[in-house]
C-alpha cells in the first residue's frame, strides 16, 4: 500500500525519459509538413505514399481545406500549403518574401446529387445557380423539368450542400456562379467562404459527399474524384459553347486550353473551350521562393523543392489514376521554370 | 371525498409517481446500451492484428490500421500527466492547507472555471501559447491543451480528498517532531494516494477522448510519430475526420477506434473507482 | 554542542516548501489571467472595429468582411435550452431514484453504473453514433411529418447534448437532494405523508435554489459542448426558424472555420467568439457555485 505514491513517481519518471529520448531521436531524417486544399487530397495522399516508398521522406500532408493552407503557410508553421484558389494581387501584396504558385494538376467540381433510381440529369448555369440561391426548391420544378424532358423527376425538395469550412473547391464553384449569374454576383459574390443562401455545410470534399450520399433530394458540388469514389451521380453541365458536358479527365483538359499567365494564376471557370467542361480548375502547391525562413536548415529547403519538383513530374503519372488530368505540357514547363526560382537565402537549389 | 377515499387517490398518486421516476431511470438505460452495443458490434469486427499494429492507408485503399493513433494518444497523455499531476498535487496541497485566506479562495474559483473552459477554447489557447511560438504544429502543443484541461481535475481532487484526511494525522505527526513540508510529503500525501491517484484516472478519462483542442494543435499524421515537437495523429482525431468522410473502410476503422477509445476510458473509470476504494 | 546548520537546513526547507505551495496557488490564478488576456488581445481587432454590433448582427459573411455573431449566439441558447429542458425530468427522476427510492441494492448500482459509462463516453463519439443511428430516424420522422428530411439540425444535436449532461446535472442533483435533513423528510412521514407528498412538499421545496444552481452548471456545460454537435447541427450559418433547422453554436463555427481563418478580421472575430463563450461558462459556473453555497450555508 505505502509503494503505491513510489509507483506513481517510477511511473512519471518512465513517461519523462520515453519523451526525452524519442523526443530527442530522428531529428536527422526531414520530415516535410503540408497542408490545404481537400480537393486533390485523394491524388496528393497517393503520391506521397509513393514518394515515401521511393525517397523514405515522410510527407505529413494534412486535407484543412484551401484556406487552412494559405493560414499554416503565412504563419510558417508547414513546408507548403496547397489551395485550389489563387491567393490575390492584394493579398499576396502582404508577404515579403513571395508566394510561389505550382499548379500540380486539373480538377473537375462535379454536382453530385442524390436521386434513388433517376438517370443522369442536366443543368443549365441558370438552374445551378437558381437552385444554389434558393430560387428553385424542388425537383420537378418546371425550369429543370424543360431542361430534362425524358426524365420524370420527383416531388422532392431540393438539398443544397455547401463547404463549411474555407475552400479552394468553394472558390472555383463560386467563381463559376459569379460568372454565369449576375444575380449570384451581387448576391454572394466569391470566394473561400461564402455567405450561402441556403443549404447545409458539411466539413471537407468528404464532408459534403457524404450528406450528399445519405440525404434523398440532395446536391453538393465536390471534387470529381470523391463522387467516383462513392459511385456517386453527376451532373451534365452546359458549358459556354452550349454543349452539355460531363466531368472526365478530357473535357477537363480541354478546358485549360487557354492562355495562362507565366505565374499560372487563373481562373478557368467557364471556359470557351468548346468541349471542355465549366468548373474546372488548377490546383497549386503553395511554398515561399526564399526556403530560408524560421530557422530552416538548407536540406529542409532542398526536400520540399525536390519534392514539389517530382510531384510535377514523375508524380504526375498517378493523376490520371484518380481522375485529375495532368497538367498540360505548356503549363509543366512553366510550372518547372517558376520552381527553378525557388532559392536559400540567395543560394540556388 | 372520504378519509378512505382521500388516502386511495393519495395513494395511488404516490405510486404512479414512484412509476414514473423509475420508468424515467429505466429508460436513460435503452439509449446507453443502444449506444454500447453499436458501438461494440461495429467496432469488434475491426479488432484484427492489423488494426493495432498498421498505418493508416491513402485514400482508397484497403486495410491499415490505427497504430499511430493509439501511439499518439498515449504521448498526449504522457505529456498532459506531467504538466498537470505536479503542479495539480501541489496547487491542491495548497488550497487544503489555507482554506480560508483570500487568495485561496480566488485560487479556488480560478480553478472552478478552468474546468469549465470549453475545449475548443483550450485549443485556441494552445495555438496562441505554444503553436505560434514554436512555428509548427506538435504533440507538446496538444498535450499542453490536455494539461490545461486536466489540471483543474487534479487539483479539485487533491484537495477534496485532503479534506478528508483526519487533522489528527497530521497533529500526531508534528508531535513526533516532523516538521511540516515532511509531513505533508511523507504522512498526508501518502494517505491521500487513493483519492489523488482515482482523481488522475478520472482526469486521464477525460482526457483522452477530447478531440477539440487537438484540432489545430497536434494537427493529425498519416506516420508513425514519437517526437514531441512534430505533429501527431491521435484516436479522437481519427474518429472526427474519417467517421465523417464518406469512405467505407475509413468508417469502419473509425469504428473500430471509437470501441478501443470507449474501452480504454470506461477501463480507466473503472480503476478509479477501484483505487478509490481501497 | 548545538550544532546550527541542520535546523537552519530544515528551515529552509520548510520556506522553500511553504512559498512552492504558495506558488503554486498562484500559477492557478496567473493561467486564468492569462488565458483571459490572450482572447481578448487576439480579438482586440474585431472588438474594435465591429463593436457591440457584433452581437446583434445576423450575418456572417467573411467575404464581405461582415461578421454578425447572432446566429451563433441563437443556436448555442436554443440547444443548450432544449437540452435541458429534455434532461430535467431525467435528472431529477435519477436523483430521487438514487437518492430516495433505491439508496442501495442492485438497481442502485446498476443505475450508478449506468450513469458513470454515459459521462465516460467522449463526445465525439457521441457525435459519430448520432451520425449513423440518431439521424437516418430523425430524418424519418420529418419525412413522415413533412419536413425537408435533412436529419440533421437543432433538435437532433439537442437530444444528444441532453444525453451528455444527464449523467453531471444527477449527480449535482443527487447531491443537493442528499443535503437535505433527515429530520424533516423523517417527520413529513411519521405525520403521514406519502413518499410522494414528502418529495414534493419537502425535499423540492427545500433543494429548489441547489437544483437551480445544478442546472445553471449543467447550461454552462451544455453550451461549451463542441465535437457532437459539430457533427449534428448541420453546419448553416444562419438563424434557425424550427427545431428541424440547421444551424451553429458558437463552438461548432469556431471548429469549423479557425483553421482557414485568413483575414486578421476573420480570425479575431472567431477568437471573439471564444472569448464571448469563455465568459458565459465562466458566469455561469460562478453563478451556480455561489448559488450551491449560499445555500449550503443557510440550510
Amino acid at each position: 500500500m505505502i509503494n503505491y505514491k513510489w509507483r506513481l513517481n517510477y511511473f512519471l519518471l518512465f513517461i519523462v525519459s520515453i519523451l526525452l529520448v524519442t523526443g530527442c531521436a530522428n531529428n536527422n531524417q526531414v520530415e516535410l509538413q503540408g497542408a490545404g486544399a481537400t480537393f486533390p487530397y485523394p491524388l496528393y495522399s497517393k503520391m506521397f505514399h509513393e514518394y515515401y516508398k521511393q525517397f523514405n521522406t515522410k510527407i505529413n500532408y494534412q486535407a484543412i481545406g484551401s484556406g487552412g493552407g494559405i493560414r499554416q503557410l503565412a504563419n510558417k508553421t508547414v513546408d507548403f500549403g496547397a489551395s485550389d484558389a489563387f491567393m490575390s494581387d492584394a493579398k499576396l501584396k502582404k508577404f515579403d518574401n513571395k508566394i510561389l504558385h505550382i499548379p500540380i494538376c486539373l480538377g473537375a467540381v462535379a454536382l453530385s446529387y442524390n436521386l434513388p433510381d433517376i438517370g443522369e440529369i442536366k443543368l443549365t448555369p441558370d438552374t445551378l445557380a437558381g437552385i444554389f440561391l434558393g430560387q428553385i426548391t424542388k425537383w420537378n420544378d418546371q425550369r429543370l423539368k424543360a431542361i430534362n424532358p425524358s426524365i420524370t423527376l420527383p416531388n422532392l425538395d431540393i438539398v443544397a450542400v455547401y463547404r463549411s469550412d474555407g475552400s479552394g473547391t468553394t472558390f472555383i464553384f463560386t467563381d463559376y456562379l459569379a460568372k454565369v449569374s449576375a444575380g449570384w454576383m451581387s448576391k454572394v459574390g466569391y470566394g473561400k467562404s461564402v455567405n450561402w443562401p441556403i443549404g447545409l455545410g458539411g466539413k471537407g470534399n468528404a464532408g459534403v459527399a457524404g450528406i450528399v450520399k445519405q440525404t434523398p433530394g440532395a446536391i453538393g458540388y465536390i471534387g470529381h474524384i470523391y463522387a467516383l469514389q462513392n459511385k456517386m451521380k453527376v451532373v451534365k453541365l452546359r458549358n459556354k459553347s452550349g454543349n452539355y458536358v460531363e466531368c472526365s479527365l478530357q473535357s477537363v483538359s480541354y478546358a485549360a486550353d487557354t492562355v495562362i499567365p507565366a505565374d499560372t494564376r487563373v481562373s478557368i471557370t467557364d471556359t470557351e473551350a468548346k468541349y471542355g467542361y465549366p468548373i474546372s480548375g488548377f490546383t497549386w502547391i503553395l511554398a515561399y521562393q526564399n526556403q530560408n525562413f524560421n530557422s530552416r536548415t538548407e536540406a529542409q529547403a532542398r526536400e520540399t523543392k525536390k519534392l514539389i519538383y517530382w510531384m510535377v513530374t514523375e508524380g504526375q503519372q498517378y493523376a490520371p489514376g484518380l481522375q485529375y488530368a495532368k497538367l498540360p505540357p505548356v503549363v509543366a514547363k512553366q510550372a518547372e521554370k517558376i520552381l527553378d526560382s525557388i532559392h536559400y537565402a540567395g543560394k540556388v537549389l | 371525498m372520504s378519509n378512505s377515499q382521500l388516502l386511495a387517490s393519495r395513494l395511488t398518486k404516490d405510486r404512479l409517481f414512484k412509476g414514473i421516476v423509475i420508468g424515467l431511470s429505466c429508460v436513460l438505460i435503452l439509449p446507453l446500451f443502444f449506444i454500447l452495443f453499436y458501438i461494440f458490434q461495429k467496432g469488434l469486427s475491426v479488432f484484427t492484428w492489423e488494426f493495432f499494429t498498421q498505418l493508416p492507408q491513402p485514400v482508397g485503399e484497403v486495410g491499415g490500421g490505427v497504430s499511430n493513433a493509439i501511439v499518439g494518444t498515449l504521448m498526449l497523455i504522457g505529456i498532459a500527466s506531467l504538466v498537470s499531476i505536479p503542479l495539480g498535487i501541489l496547487t491542491g496541497t495548497y488550497l487544503a492547507e489555507n482554506k480560508k485566506t483570500r487568495l485561496s479562495e480566488f485560487a479556488r474559483l480560478c480553478n472552478d472555471v478552468l474546468q469549465g473552459v470549453p475545449s475548443i477554447v483550450m485549443g485556441i489557447i494552445a495555438y496562441v501559447w505554444v503553436v505560434i511560438p514554436m512555428g509548427s504544429f506538435s504533440a507538446l502543443s496538444g498535450g499542453i491543451a490536455l494539461g490545461l484541461m486536466m489540471l483543474p481535475i487534479v487539483t479539485k481532487t487533491t484537495e477534496e480528498t485532503l479534506y478528508m484526511i483526519p487533522d489528527s494525522l497530521k497533529e500526531a505527526s508534528y508531535a513526533l517532531g516532523a516538521p511540516y513540508y515532511k509531513t505533508i510529503l511523507t504522512v498526508i500525501l501518502p494517505s491521500a494516494k487513493s483519492g489523488i491517484i482515482s482523481g488522475i484516472l478520472l482526469g486521464v478519462a477525460r482526457i483522452s477522448g477530447e478531440t477539440a483542442p487537438l484540432l489545430f494543435t497536434a494537427f493529425g499524421n498519416p506516420f508513425m510519430n514519437t517526437n514531441i515537437f512534430k505533429s501527431v495523429n491521435s484516436l479522437p482525431l481519427l474518429i472526427f475526420n474519417y467517421a465523417t468522410s464518406p469512405y467505407d473502410d475509413w468508417q469502419m476503422l473509425a469504428w473500430g477506434a471509437s470501441l478501443l477509445l470507449v474501452l480504454f476510458v470506461l477501463g480507466l473509470s473503472l480503476l478509479a473507482k477501484v483505487v478509490n476504494r481501497s | 554542542m548545538k550544532s546550527y546548520k541542520p535546523i537552519e537546513f530544515v528551515e529552509i526547507k520548510e520556506l522553500l516548501f511553504k512559498r512552492l505551495l504558495f506558488l503554486c496557488g498562484c500559477i492557478a490564478i496567473v493561467i486564468l489571467l492569462y488565458l483571459f488576456y490572450t482572447l481578448v488581445s487576439e480579438s482586440w481587432l474585431s472588438i474594435k472595429t465591429i463593436g457591440f454590433s457584433f452581437v446583434f448582427n445576423h450575418v456572417w459573411d467573411p467575404v464581405r468582411s461582415h461578421f454578425g455573431a447572432l446566429p451563433f449566439f441563437i443556436g448555442t441558447m436554443v440547444t443548450a435550452i432544449m437540452a435541458l429542458i429534455i434532461s430535467l425530468p431525467f435528472s431529477i427522476a435519477m436523483a430521487l431514484f438514487l437518492g430516495e427510492y433505491f439508496k442501495e441494492g442492485k438497481w442502485a448500482s446498476i443505475l450508478k453504473s449506468v450513469l458513470d459509462l454515459l459521462a465516460g463516453i467522449p463526445s465525439v463519439i457521441y457525435g459519430f453514433w448520432g451520425l449513423f443511428v440518431l439521424v437516418p430516424l430523425i430524418r424519418q420522422f420529418e419525412v413522415m411529418i413533412g419536413v425537408t428530411p435533412l436529419g440533421v439540425g437543432i433538435l437532433t444535436s439537442s437530444l444528444v447534448l441532453a444525453l451528455m449532461i444527464i449523467p453531471y446535472s444527477a449527480s449535482i442533483s443527487r447531491e443537493v437532494i442528499a443535503l437535505v435533513p433527515q429530520e424533516l423528510k423523517e417527520a413529513a412521514l411519521s405525520l403521514g405523508a406519502t413518499p410522494f407528498e414528502m418529495i414534493r412538499k419537502v425535499i423540492l421545496p427545500y433543494a429548489k435554489s441547489g437544483i437551480f444552481a445544478g442546472v445553471l452548471m449543467s447550461f454552462g456545460r451544455a453550451i461549451s459542448e463542441t465535437m457532437a454537435v459539430t457533427m449534428l447541427i448541420g453546419n448553416v450559418n444562419k438563424i434557425p426558424l424550427s427545431i428541424f433547422s440547421p444551424a451553429n453554436t458558437m463552438s461548432s463555427v469556431i471548429a469549423n472555420e479557425f483553421a482557414e481563418a485568413t483575414e486578421a478580421l476573420y480570425l479575431s472575430s472567431l477568437i471573439e467568439l471564444a472569448l464571448i463563450l469563455f465568459f458565459v461558462t465562466a458566469v455561469f459556473s460562478f453563478i451556480g457555485r455561489l448559488v450551491i453555497k449560499k445555500w449550503v450555508i443557510s440550510s
